[in-house]
This record gives C-alpha cells, structure tokens and sequence, in this order.
C-alpha cells in the first residue's frame, strides 16, 4: 500500500485531487478563482506540451495556434454557427487533430532548431489568418462567445468553472500518467534518448512523433475551447507567438518530462504575473530577469530539481 | 506596370539587406555556440532607440549617436553572453532557448521603461527627398541600406577568411574541441561573437528605424524575420542568410504590392516551411548526418 501511494501514478494523483479539492477553502474571494481557473488550463496545454518536449524531445514554439483554434472553432461554432458548445468543442478538437496530423509528418521530419522554427511559423501562421479574417473572426478586436452549457445545463460562478476545470485536469494528468507508464511513454523516451538507437530497436519512430504531435495539439485544442466559454471572449493573441512561448516557457520551468513539473510550471507563470502588478512599469523586466533566472540557476527545470534533492537527503 | 515591379522590388531589397544583417547575426552567435538567441531583434531596436535618445533627447549629431548606439548595443551583447549565456554553457537547446526568449523580454521591458512605449522617428542619414530615377522613387534611405549591407558582407569575407580571429571562429564552427585543442580560447570567440551580432543588429536598427519609425517591440517582427533568414539560407551559412534575407523582403514586398498587404507578414513563415518541407536543412545547410 505505501509503496503504491509513492508513485505518481496514484499517491500524486490523490496529492493533486485533495489539493484540488481543499484549495477553494483558502481562496478569498473571485479574483483568486479567476486566477485558478486560468492555472488549469494552462496546466491542460502544458502536460500535452509535455509529453510532446519533455517525453518525445521535440521542441514547438507554435502550440499556442492550436489553443487558439479550438478556441476559435468554439467561438465561431457556437456564436455564429448556433452550434451546441459540446459538438463545437469537439468538432475543433477534431479538426485540430486532423490539421496536426496533416503536418505532423514534415514537420517531424526537422530537428533542433529547424524544428523550433518550423513550429514556429505554424502559430505565427495560424495567428496572422485568425486576425486578418475579420469577417469570421472579429478580426484583432476579437469576438464574444456564449456560456458553455451540456444538455440545456449551464455552468454559471467561478466556482462551477473551477469543479469543471479540476475535474479536466485531473482527468488529463490520469491520462498523460497513463501514457508515461505504456508502451507508448517507453518508445517516445526511446525516440528522446536517441532515434536511430529506437529505430533499430524496432520502435516506430514517424508513428510515435506524429502520435504525441496531435495527442498535444488536441489537448491545447480543448482546453481553448473551455477557455473561451470561461471567459466569453476571444481574440488573436490567444494564438500569438508570445503565448506560444509562455506555454513553453511553464513546461520547462516546472521541469522537462514531468507531468506534475507542468502543473507546477503553469502555476507559477500563470500567478507570477498577478503578483508582479505591484512593480508596475518594471513588470516585464522583472518577468524576463525570473525567467532567465530561474533557467540558468535550475537548467533541469523545478519539479526534478525538488525530487533529487529530496532523494538525495532520504538516502 | 514594370516601375510598379521594380518599385516593389526596391523596397523588398531595402528591407530585405535588414533581415539579412539581423539572420547572418542569427549565423555567427549559432556558428560560435550552437545557440540560437532570440533577442537579435532587441539589438535591432536598442540600435535604433539608442541613436533616437542620443540624437535627439541628448542633442548630439547623428555622425556621433550612431556610433555610439551601436558601441551601446555590443555592450549590452557582451553582456548577455557573459552573465545569461557562459553561466548556463551545458544547459539543453530548450533551456538555452528560454533564457535568450527571457533576455529579450527583459530588453523590451527596460527600453520602455527608459524610453517609454511611444514610436520614434529617427532621421534619415541623407535627408528624405526621394530620388526619381525614371518613375521610380528611391528613398535615399533605401541606398543606404542597401550600401551598408554590401560594405558589411565584404568586410565580413575578409574577416572570416584573412584575420586570426576570423578565422578561429571558422575552425570554432567547424569543431569546437580540435579548434581549442589548437590552441583558440572559445570563450573569448563565443564573446566576440555576441558583440559582433549586436554590432550587426544596432547596424540594421539604425538604418531602418528612418523607414519603419522605433519602438520598444520594433525587434519582434523583425528577430523573427532575420531567423527566417538565418534558418533559409541553412543555418551556420551567414552567406546562406543573406541570400535568405533578399528573399524573404522580396517576397513580402511582391506580396504586399500584387497581393494582399494583409498577409504581408505571413510570407516569410508560409516560405520558410514550404522550404523546410522539402529541404529540411535549409537552401543551402548540409545534410545532417546524425553520429550515433
């Protein structure tokens, strides 16, 4: 039983269940819901994000596009389209999947920094389309959404949003746990240690990249949809390059191929920014020092770091 | 219908030697590190807002702000590699990544600080009365652009292939352990080449900023153009970048001209992966042979 409870499997999927669950008891008020709520997602984005750089060793610089289009694809199903928000939701999810499986396999095809640049362009791309189609999109000033709602209920107050977004969160770190301990988690740290090594092994290795790459990009997807419901409104920068980087900035802060590091990464980049308002013009100074910072101080990321040095003291 | 063409492509060639300068900065600092520094872009525009301040806040003639803003912008080059870069040597590509994206926010973040948000004008090096050269209207600024950039590429060529320091950075690109076992001090190339990066940048910020006005987020845009370049023309090639670099400010200006002024921005991405689809090395980047 104990021995159970220490892998991340269950014991840390019950450490984040009861944080989940306790947390609002020490919210004071709306604001820090709001905040939450924001962390989850984020959160949502970053397991996808990953298991596809943490995990597979592939770097992007342009998930925030697919994050944008699922919000998007919500947005425009419901609001223009009068499309339920579930079937919208799943519709861009779907649709997510299937353009990310279209250019999964050039795009895997590039490493190191082609790759970082063939990401890239995807988002910027992506971003450039959602603010210049203004007839579909709102163009740069954006556009409202509708409240999300499931067979005639709709979920209303920050408290209803923050069960639904723990749930999702809870139910996605099952899932990349899930992924992490299969077959599938062994041959994409095949692929990272070294592709020829798992090619000759046997692993497929095309399959196993384009597998994490939509995997990711469907995640990113859905938790844009949930994002705009949330929110009631959308505009280009969901999409932006800069989102992209924040993404990606949360994965290796909390730590490379560590599910809970993503949570932990998103937690801090999401709050971070909150906390910093009373440096006002120094802002973003302060944000871009923590970052490099943090990166030069802790190159292995938050969570790994905290693990070995807990190791290292039990032993 | 054909000055109409050759008006778009005298502008894609003005801002297409910019990306140039920005991607073969990208090249140099790769070539020296392996790394690839997103805050190119900020050299760009600490080149132009240095000179906007120093001209016209401090009052002192353009002959000596512009010297000066790019003395400033080394500066701030060699210290980006000496307290971001050389304290995380053994860091991943991804760490790496980061700190420089963190860099750039941080140089963003204290320009507009000092300088505020606002968009500056900075004076043209020749005035502004535009040449007519048979229909055609040439910005004078354009001749300098286009001037510099030749002048910098032959200057780089004779660096890189007649002086010792030149030619360590070759062997450094080449093989960095057989390079320092014969004896080159890599930190001292790795510093050397994030000044020589900045000096290139603060270069091409002070030779656009006339056209394009200044600002503190003048340098996104532009970085990532100049990365597009950088990664075109195969990265490591700083004559791969400028070619990638006239290619790209052709493009957009062609598109922007017959096109769409819309999508302008999109063509450098929409060229870049089209390239990588089918040469994923680049025009002109060997093949990578991965030793197992």
């Amino acid at each position: 039983m104990r021995r159970r409870l220490a892998t991340p499997r269950t014991g840390g999927l019950l450490a984040l269940a009861v944080v989940i669950a306790v947390l609002p008891a020490f919210l004071p008020n709306n604001f820090y819901f709001d905040v939450m709520i924001l962390v989850g997602l984020n959160a949502i984005v970053c397991i996808g994000l990953n298991l596809l750089v943490g995990y597979a060793g592939q770097i992007s610089l342009g998930h925030a596009g697919f994050f944008g289009l699922g919000a998007y694809s919500s947005a425009i199903l419901t609001s223009t389209y009068d499309w339920p928000p579930i079937a919208a939701l799943l519709a861009g999810a779907a649709g997510v999947g299937l353009l990310a499986f279209a250019v999964a396999r050039p795009i895997m095809k590039l490493r190191g920094h082609y790759l970082a640049m063939g990401t890239l362009g995807l988002g910027i791309i992506i971003s450039i389309i959602l603010t210049q189609e203004v007839d579909l999109t709102g163009g740069p000033d954006g556009m409202p959404v509708y409240g999300f709602s499931i067979l005639g209920w709709e979920p209303s107050g920050v408290l209803v949003w923050y069960w639904i977004v723990g749930g999702l969160l809870l139910l996605t770190v099952w899932l990349a746990l899930n992924i992490v301990e299969s077959p599938v988690g062994r041959a994409l740290r095949a692929v990272h240690g070294s592709e020829a090594a798992a090619q000759t092994m046997g692993v497929d290795v095309v399959h196993y990249k384009v597998l994490v790459f939509v995997v990711s990009a469907v995640l990113a997807s859905i938790a844009g949809s949930v994002f705009v419901h949330y929110i009631g409104f959308v505009t280009p920068s969901e999409a932006g390059f800069i989102h992209s980087i924040e993404l990606i900035t949360m994965v290796v802060l909390g730590g490379l191929a560590s599910i809970y590091g993503a949570v932990v990464g998103a937690a801090i980049l999401t709050t971070l920014p909150q906390l910093l308002t009373f440096l006002h013009d120094y802002e973003m100074l302060g944000f871009g020092a923590i970052m490099m910072g943090v990166m030069i101080f802790l190159p292995r990321g938050l969570v790994p770091t905290t693990a070995r040095l807990l190791r290292d003291r039990t032993r | 219908m054909l000055t109409e063409f050759l008006q778009f492509l005298l502008s894609g060639i003005t801002v297409g030697a910019t990306y140039a300068l920005v991607g073969v900065g990208f090249s140099i600092i790769y070539n020296a590190s392996q790394v690839i520094n997103f805050a190119q872009g900020e050299f760009v525009m600490l080149g132009g807002m240095m000179t906007w301040f120093l001209f016209d806040a401090a009052g002192l003639p353009l002959a000596v702000a512009v010297p000066l803003a790019i003395a400033g912008t080394v500066v701030v080059g060699v210290a980006l590699e000496k307290f971001a870069i050389e304290p995380a040597r053994n860091a991943s590509i991804v760490t790496l990544i980061i700190i420089t994206i963190g860099a750039s926010i941080f140089l963003r973040g204290s320009a507009q600080l000092v300088w505020g948000r606002d968009f500056h004008a900075v004076p043209a090096l020749s005035g502004d009365a535009p040449i007519n050269l048979s229909g055609v209207a040439l910005n004078p600024q354009s001749l300098w652009v286009v001037g510099s950039t030749l002048v910098v590429i032959v200057l780089l060529h004779w660096f890189f292939s007649r002086t010792m320091t030149g030619r360590a950075m070759r062997a450094v690109a080449f093989n960095r352990l057989a390079a320092q076992l014969a004896g080159v001090n890599n930190r001292r190339i790795l510093m050397f080449s994030f000044g020589l990066s900045a000096a290139l940048g603060a270069l091409a910020g002070v030779l656009i900023a006339p056209i394009t006005l200044t600002y503190p987020d003048v340098g996104i845009m532009l970085g990532l153009k100049g990365f597009c370049a950088a990664i075109l023309g195969g990265l490591g090639y700083p004559y791969g970048a400028i070619v990638g670099g006239l290619i790209v400010g052709i493009s957009e200006a062609m598109t922007a001209g017959y096109i769409s002024s819309a999508y302008k921005d999109a063509v450098a991405f929409v060229i870049i992966l089209l390239t990588l689809f089918f040469m994923p090395n680049g025009l002109f980047g060997r093949r990578g042979v991965e030793r197992v």
